[in-house]
């Protein structure tokens, strides 16, 4: 008996990509452990646009560590443009499904790439579709993530 | 892999004692006890000693003792029950920040319905203040539920002291003892309260079965209705073998109360001790004088992470917990109670409730820090705020 699927478990019993690359391409930051769940993404972007390197730090449950792993996972390879397609959505599906109650902790990581992304694209004068009219918020939204705190 | 059960305030294992005094009672002894006839009545003698041992224990009569099916129902009933009985006194009810879900969603429930409900605030040790009880005491209010013993920081409240302010103002005195009874004394007549709600499970007999004390002479409508049980108060055919098992318990509860409160404030001290000598950057949560805390509860909060993957990473080795984090709450608040105490929520989020009891051993402790001290540091290593400065 457990509380998630083995392809989560594993991720979050041995999670891949940990670290922090120094000088990155691009460093985003996503949550806050007020609320629960922050993570921290940096990745390196070659000359054709490719993530070659992804590695993130997160404090939060098992199912935003596991989340944070995958997503690390996913987007190694691919071009920003493919990057800022992944959706939470896909991460969850990727990891075999989360309980309902925590998916909510698993979409910090689709935020936290896409504010590295951001950085990289600010940085290089660059510009993406996905990226078109995003403000980076670091403060996650209350209703996604159930941060309830009064201050 | 080793196995060491650390959340007894969440519940325990039943006792064999127990299990055995039940047995019969599913078997030959099987009989409704409203029967007549000779299985009838055996069970019937099983529910009458029941009774008896679980008075013992609080040191009630038995006729005061109703049987219900768990500490929520007895919490549910007095508080619906003393609504509705003393409306025409008042409709006002005072209880505190930190009670059980089965006082403040009965007392929010109540609230629809033209109750109105003072919820008292708590130091940061979990004390409710006399003085603020008294102050919220008026004319209009008909009962005072405070419990005696908090699930999750362990905070014993000053019953006696609060249910003499309730009583020189004429006002009915409730307390939650689900966590109380069997590790700190508790006697009804010298606490002067007029009910108490007790649960079996939390003293290693079964679960779905609970009590209502209700002080002789005061009357409270029936919550489930239906048959002549519980002399009319309490419908419903007696979960005999449940109810033979919690007087078991009970009586092994009293006779051990003093055994097992030194054997868990003996643990729980040496649990504190390795943790802190282990593990730098945490917080007590409760009360730092342990005599004012339940003998086997310790809280703690590791500063940089998250309780559940604490949970999770313990569960992996065998060890079973629990934690105050927004994240394993069904509401994704942190917990009410830390909250009460002004534990800030990234504290909170990283609290741990270790209950240690009966059948804990140091060579279980010694077992648990070393797990612990790994997992933190595991964790720690993968927490983008660990040693940050103003980490939240
Ligand atoms: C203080 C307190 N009150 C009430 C309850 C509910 O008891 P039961 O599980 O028997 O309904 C509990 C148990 O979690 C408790 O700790
Ligand atoms: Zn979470």
């Amino acid at each position: 008996m457990a509380l998630y699927n083995d392809t989560v478990m594993d991720h979050f019993m041995n999670p891949h990509n940990v670290g922090e690359i120094e000088n990155p391409s691009g460093r985003g930051v996503y949550g806050s452990p007020v609320c629960g769940d922050m993570m921290l993404v940096t990745i390196n972007v070659d000359e054709n646009d490719i993530i070659t390197e992804a590695m993130f730090k997160t404090y939060g449950c098992g199912s935003a560590i596991a989340s944070s792993s995958m997503a690390t996972d996913m987007i190694k390879g691919m071009t920003i443009d493919e990057a800022l397609e992944v959706s939470n959505k896909k991460i969850v599906e990727e990891l075999g499904g989360l309980p309902a109650i925590k998916i909510h902790c698993s979409v910090l990581a689709e935020h936290a790439i896409k504010n590295a992304i951001y950085d990289y694209a600010e940085k290089n004068g660059k510009h993406y579709k996905g990226l078109e009219g995003y403000v980076p918020e670091t403060d996650p939204d209350a209703h996604e993530h159930g941060c309830q705190v009064d201050e | 892999m080793r196995h060491v059960y650390l959340d007894y305030s969440a519940t325990t294992p039943v006792k064999e004692d127990v299990v055995n005094e039940m047995i019969p009672y599913f078997t030959e002894k099987f009989g409704n006890p409203s029967s007549l006839y000779a299985p009838g009545l055996e069970a019937k003698e099983g529910l009458n000693k029941a009774r008896k041992q679980v008075a013992d224990l609080i040191n009630a009569e038995e006729r005061e003792i109703f049987f219900t099916s768990c500490g929520t129902e007895a919490d549910n009933w007095v508080l619906e029950g003393v609504a509705d009985a003393y409306k025409s006194k008042g409709n006002h009810i005072i209880t505190t920040k930190i009670e059980h879900h089965a006082i403040l969603h009965t007392c929010q429930y109540l609230e629809k319905h033209g109750v109105e409900v003072t919820y008292l605030d708590v130091d940061n040790e979990g004390f409710v203040s006399p003085a603020d009880l008294e102050a919220a005491i008026t004319d209009r209010t008909i009962l005072v539920s405070i419990m005696m013993v908090n699930n999750e920081v362990g905070t014993i409240q000053p019953i006696k002291e609060l249910a003499a302010i309730a009583k020189a103002h004429g006002v009915l005195f409730h307390t939650d003892t689900v966590q109380a009874i069997g590790n700190v004394p508790v006697d009804v007549k010298d606490l002067g309260v007029d009910f108490i709600s007790m649960s079996a499970h939390k003293i290693y007999g079964p679960k779905g079965v609970g009590a209502l004390y209700k002080r002789a002479g005061i009357n409270i409508p029936s919550f489930v209705h239906g048959g002549a049980q519980e002399k009319k108060k309490r419908a419903g055919t007696e979960n005999s073998a449940g109810i033979v098992g919690f007087g078991k318990a009970a009586e092994l509860a009293m006779n051990g109360l003093a055994e097992h409160a030194a054997h868990s404030d003996q643990l729980r001290r040496m649990l504190w001790d390795k943790i802190q000598a282990e593990i730098s950057d945490i917080t007590l949560n409760g009360p730092a004088d342990f005599t004012r805390r339940h003998p086997g509860n310790l809280n703690v909060s590791f500063d940089y992470v998250e309780g559940e993957s604490i949970l999770l990473l313990l569960d992996a080795n065998g060890i079973s917990v629990s934690t105050g984090s927004a994240c394993s709450s069904e509401s994704l608040d942190t917990s009410h109670v830390l909250n009460a105490l002004q534990v800030p929520p990234e504290k909170a989020n990283g609290a741990v409730r270790f209950t240690v009891g009966d059948f804990t051993s140091e060579e279980d402790l010694d077992y648990v820090v070393e797990v612990l001290k790994k997992v933190i540091d595991t964790l720690r290593k993968l927490s983008p705020v660990n040693g940050m400065e103003g980490w939240k």
